[in-house]
């Protein structure tokens, strides 16, 4: 096990948690993933100084933390807005009209898919089947599952955040 | 105690035989105790004690017993290659990762039944001699990963795991590794890539993960659903297992039936079961007065199967005939309303942004693919555009690094094989017979 650990960016408690989770891994290199997702929890995403506090302490070259960071599709190197919405995607889903919720959300939205609207309150991505596929078609809002959804529904949610009562 | 996990759908009219199930849904998956007063760990304890590796080996290989994560590799086989490999240090991998959108097997026995699979991997471990393990699944599951995470803590506790488990000399360690969303890391190679904290890209076999796995050491790489297998027979008897399922698939397998059907949920039934059997008697046919289409089976590797093979039984033989695969275990059933172009570029898109780039024909060619398959979907196409779609099937699956490349062009095959009338309509009558393709909606407009 290497001890010499390498001081965070900031003295942000947050990366005490990201920290830990090097430590419990020895800090060895096999812990960039688990470090990752650590990282991503804590502060919502990933940026420089995470990638690079990270790459440090696992001494790894940056190359190989951003190789790894922008291979995974669940990391995200920009900052998410405050709501996140995560449209179902999968087979079916998509049999069941997927399609039609996520083009309602879309325009209820004013952004695409794997976007963020200019306000930063909501950023809208799309999954490859969240394993909720008897609820088909599923929608995600802010980590809470809501299935068998019709595209006016879920719009109207979205409109709810979109508003300015949060 | 809340048991919020679901089992299997309610078998009416006694097509369904629980056994990887048994316990989903009826146990509280958060306590160990309630695992052991069903029996759970007894089955371990008495192979430590009165069973050889060899011996363990052998009753696997007796009972047929054969992969679930897709190909079907036969599982006794597998564990021997493992116990012979030389190296003093081995691996076993439990494949959660679970990437075929409309599969949900994998997640529900892992949340419904944590220790079963970690029983499974304990006596995997002993008949390859492996001594660390991992459980890799998708970040996806939350759930999922919290409960396997709580169950090894208690194992640990009870002593199950750790070093010289029951007084024995055998030791063993799991842990948890999360995925992040590629879905090409439920490729063994990838897998084994990204516990060690890399790019989830496939490498060429041979070596074989048995062979040269984890940091080059000899690897056990196993599904959920195949570990959750490994109790039941070594409990009951390789000749009790062999004696359920056909000729060359033994035991059951675990569904999840989704799509336009009345019932949607999992089920498990006996290899051998028809289509019909599945989707009319256990899934309630279709709904709103519909017609039924096509059921899809093996996800984005798979196909399309149509009405005139509903009488298909579900084996690894009997689907690959038919133009699809056992693949993991997602069954999604379409109506009249699904167009099957559009159903194999829904595939297409899905490899195409799956691909991890590393070889050119699955990077370049799915590409290809999706380009000629939305020109027909917009009417754009001519016949000479259907040559080189099929062209490009034969040269993607022939010469593509790993499983993702090869199979990807399959729901194009099968679609083509049975529904080419559609195609047809898309290219020459410039229509979608189910209005689903832009194609029609540029007619609506006229
Ligand atoms: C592109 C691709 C994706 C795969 N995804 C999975 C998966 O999600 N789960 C799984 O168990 N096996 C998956 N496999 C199969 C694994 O490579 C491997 O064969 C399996 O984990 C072996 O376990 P088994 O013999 O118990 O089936 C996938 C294979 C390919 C080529
Ligand atoms: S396809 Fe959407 S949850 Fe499975």
């Amino acid at each position: 096990m290497r001890t010499n650990t390498i001081a965070p960016p900031s003295d942000d408690k947050r990366w005490r948690i990201v920290q830990a989770t090097m430590r419990r891994h020895g800090f060895a290199p096999d812990a960039l993933i688990e470090a990752l997702h650590s990282a991503q929890e804590a502060f919502g995403y990933l940026d420089d100084d995470a990638l690079r506090y990270v790459g440090k302490s696992l001494h790894l070259p940056l190359s190989r933390v951003y190789g790894v960071a922008t291979f995974y599709n669940l990391f995200t190197l920009k900052p998410q807005g405050e709501h996140t919405c995560v449209v179902c995607m999968g087979t079916a889903c998509y049999i069941k009209g997927g399609p039609d919720v996520l083009k309602a959300i879309e325009d209820a939205a004013g952004v695409r898919k794997g976007e963020t609207t200019p306000d930063k309150k909501v950023s809208l991505l799309v999954a490859r089947c969240l394993g909720a596929c008897a609820l088909a078609p599923a929608v995600v809002f802010d980590g809470e599952m809501d299935g068998q959804l019709a595209p006016g529904q879920a719009a109207s949610r979205i409109k709810e955040w979109m508003g300015d009562g949060n | 105690m809340a048991i919020d996990t679901v089992g299997a759908l309610p078998d009416e009219n006694g097509k369904q035989r629980l056994i990887v199930l048994e316990h989903a849904g009826k146990i509280d998956p958060e306590d160990i105790e309630a695992y052991m007063a069903v029996g759970g760990y007894a089955t371990c304890s008495d192979v430590l004690q009165s069973m050889t590796p060899a011996e363990v080996i052998e009753q696997i290989r007796n009972s047929g017993l054969r992969g679930r994560g897709g190909a079907g590799y036969p599982v006794g086989l597998k564990w021997s290659t493992v116990a012979k490999a030389h190296g003093s240090q081995k691996y076993i991998v439990c494949n959660g990762d679970e990437g075929d959108p409309g599969a949900f097997m994998d997640r529900s026995i892992m949340e419904a039944d944590p220790h079963r699979v970690l029983e499974g991997m304990m006596i995997a471990a002993y008949a390859v001699g492996a001594s660390r393990g991992y459980l890799y699944v998708r970040a996806e599951y939350p759930l999922a990963i919290k409960r396997l995470k709580h169950a090894i803590k208690q194992a640990e506790k009870h002593g199950l795991l750790g070093i010289n488990i029951s007084g024995t000399p055998f030791s063993l360690s799991l842990q948890v590794r999360l995925g992040a969303g590629a879905f090409v890391c439920g490729e063994e190679t990838a897998l084994l890539a990204s516990i060690e904290g890399r790019r989830g890209q496939p490498r060429p076999r041979p070596p074989y993960p048995a062979e040269s796995g984890l940091w080059g050491c000899p690897t056990l790489i196993n599904n959920v659903e195949t570990y959750a297998n490994i109790v039941p027979i070594l409990r009951e008897g390789a000749e009790w297992f062999a004696s359920i399922g056909t000729e060359r698939s033994k035991g059951t397998k675990v569904f999840a039936l989704s799509g336009r059907i009345a019932r949607t949920g999992m089920i498990e039934v006996p290899m051998g079961t028809t289509l019909r059997e599945i989707i009319y008697d256990i899934g309630g046919g279709i709904p709103d007065g519909r017609t039924f289409k096509a059921v899809q089976t093996g996800g984005p590797s798979g196909g399309c199967i149509p009405a005139a093979h509903i009488d298909t039984p579900v084996d690894y033989e009997s689907l690959k005939q038919v133009g699809s695969m056992m693949g993991s275990g997602g069954m999604i059933v379409m109506d009249d309303s699904s167009c099957m172009v559009d159903v194999a570029k829904y595939f297409l898109e899905f490899c195409m942004t799956e691909s991890c780039g590393k070889c050119v024909p699955c990077r370049v060619g799915t590409a290809q693919m999706y380009g000629l398959l939305e020109k027909i979907s917009e009417g754009r196409a001519s016949l000479d555009d259907l040559a080189l779609l099929e062209d490009l099937c034969d040269m993607v699956a022939n010469t593509s690094l790993c499983g993702l490349g090869q199979a990807a062009p399959n729901p194009v095959i099968s679609t083509l094989r049975y529904f080419r009338d559609e195609y047809m309509a898309h290219i020459v009558d410039k229509t979608c017979p189910a209005h689903v393709c832009p194609v029609s909606r540029k007619e609506a407009v006229r």
